[in-house]
């Protein structure tokens, strides 16, 4: 039976893990590809590194801290962040990466997705959406708009119908993260993460809100998630993918154990 | 001992090398010279993306060489659109041939509610007993990401379900295939791979 993956996800600055509440607070959770083991090792059922350094310079650390994280891992490994060219890309999977998240860049360029997809497969495209939901609107899950600059400005775009581009143009995955939730750890956006899963056939990875057992299984319930990213609930010994998922199939939630 | 992996330009081949080599084996890759499948001892062919990217090893005559080389008896192993390969073809790509080493066709996933493509851990279920799969208990779990499959038939070591039952891995003779990735399955995967290079022609093939 397939199993709901959780997704380990490490936030990397400079070469360095760090995690913030809602992009402020950032503390330093040590080296990367250290990190990126020791998930593996405690049962994540995938790695994901999205890059935020901010610097031109930053791009060499990074493909340096992929290739020395991608040599430790025999699980999925997703690397997002700074990708802007297919050529980007290239040089990441070069360093190891199994799948690539495109952001910003694939808003601005959305032929970026079919440039990848084509050379690398659609299983190696994950198009990465920050959404918040539209106060205003009549609807606000459903008319839920994408944003960009961590948060900060509104792209213009509806997030199911660029979910559904995003499909169109051979992404294999959408990771959604709910920028309203992201870092509180109140839980996933459920009702969110169920509009843009019931309206794609690729798979839909939760993210933002973690913070505990029951969060993941609403998500997979109520979310129809077929993956949930955590970050901070991984960090400072706070709990395991492992321990995480034997409460979850507890719960009745199909996941690989043991792992 | 020496792995020869064949490059035919559809995706990365950086994490297959890698667990090979994790593994103990030395890597070699071939995107075309034909002298390294002639002289090769073990033969992968990994393979992400589009079964029409295939038609690369009739066009660099890498198919023929590996025909050879598998009546030789040269061990070798298809991963994904490696393994659809060995099947006659794939309605994915219809006018593309595959090596025919296995008879039937391959084909997408049936409509249902369920997504495609198949992506994540599934479990396996052990059909009889093969040696690339020596030491898997039923129900380890290992990772797919694919739309297409091939169908369970006697050459079937294993069964997944999803959609309905499929071959998640072929074997007969020295010709093995995982429709799964055993570079990203883990210590299942790792497991797997060495059963492969450790693999040697019985007295009587």
């Amino acid at each position: 039976m397939i199993t709901k993956r959780i997704i380990a996800c490490l936030d990397v600055r400079d070469g360095r893990v760090v995690k913030g509440v809602q992009f402020v607070d950032i503390v330093d959770a040590g080296d990367p590809a250290t990190q990126a083991a020791r998930h593996a090792r405690d049962g994540a059922d995938e790695i994901v590194l999205l890059d935020i350094t901010a610097t031109h310079e930053g791009r060499s650390t990074l493909l340096d801290t992929v290739r020395r994280t991608a040599a430790v891992l025999f699980v999925p490994f997703c690397v997002g962040g700074g990708i802007r060219s297919a050529g980007d890309a290239a040089q990441v999977f070069e360093a190891g990466a199994d799948k690539v998240s495109v952001n910003s860049a694939a808003l601005k360029d959305p032929m970026l997705i079919d440039a990848i997809g084509h050379s690398f497969g659609a299983q190696a495209v994950v198009v990465a959406i920050d959404a918040r939901r539209d106060p205003e609107a009549a609807d606000p899950v459903r008319d839920a708009q994408v944003f960009v600059q961590g948060g900060r400005k509104p792209a213009g775009r509806r997030v199911v119908e660029w979910a559904r581009e995003a499909e169109a143009r051979g992404a294999g995955e959408i990771l959604l993260t709910s920028m309203d939730s992201d870092g509180m750890r109140m839980g996933f956006d459920c009702e969110l993460t169920a509009a843009v899963s019931e309206s794609v056939g690729i798979p839909v990875i939760a993210s933002g809100g973690a913070g505990t057992v029951e969060h993941f299984v609403d998500v997979f319930g109520r979310g129809k998630a077929d993956a949930a990213l955590a970050a901070s609930i991984f960090h400072f010994g706070v709990s395991s993918a492992r321990s995480l998922k034997e409460e979850l199939a507890k719960a009745g939630v199909s996941v690989r154990l043991p792992c | 001992m020496r792995v020869t992996v064949i490059d035919y330009k559809a995706g990365n081949l950086t994490s297959v090398l890698k667990a090979l080599r994790r593994c103990g084996a030395e890597t070699e890759v071939t995107d075309g010279d034909l002298s390294l499948v002639e002289s090769a001892e073990r033969i992968v062919l990994p393979g992400v993306g589009h079964f029409a990217a295939t038609e690369r090893l009739d066009t660099t005559g890498l198919t023929s060489a590996i025909r050879a080389a598998i009546a030789r008896g040269v061990p070798f192993l298809g991963i994904c659109v490696g393994m659809q390969w060995l099947y006659a073809g794939s309605s994915e790509a219809p006018k593309q041939p595959g090596l025919g080493h296995f008879a039937e066709q391959c084909t997408h996933f049936a409509e249902s509610q369920e997504k495609v493509p198949h992506v994540g851990w599934n479990s396996l279920e052990i059909r009889q007993s093969s040696r690339l799969l020596s030491g898997v208990e039923p129900g380890e779990y290992v990772y797919f990401t694919h739309s297409y499959k091939a169908p369970v038939t006697a050459d079937t070591a294993a069964i997944t379900r999803y959609i309905e039952p499929f071959a998640a891995a072929v074997e007969r003779g020295n010709v093995m295939g995982t429709q799964f990735h055993p570079e990203k399955s883990g210590a299942t995967g790792l497991k797997i791979l060495g059963n492969f290079l450790s693999w040697q022609a019985k007295g009587n093939e």
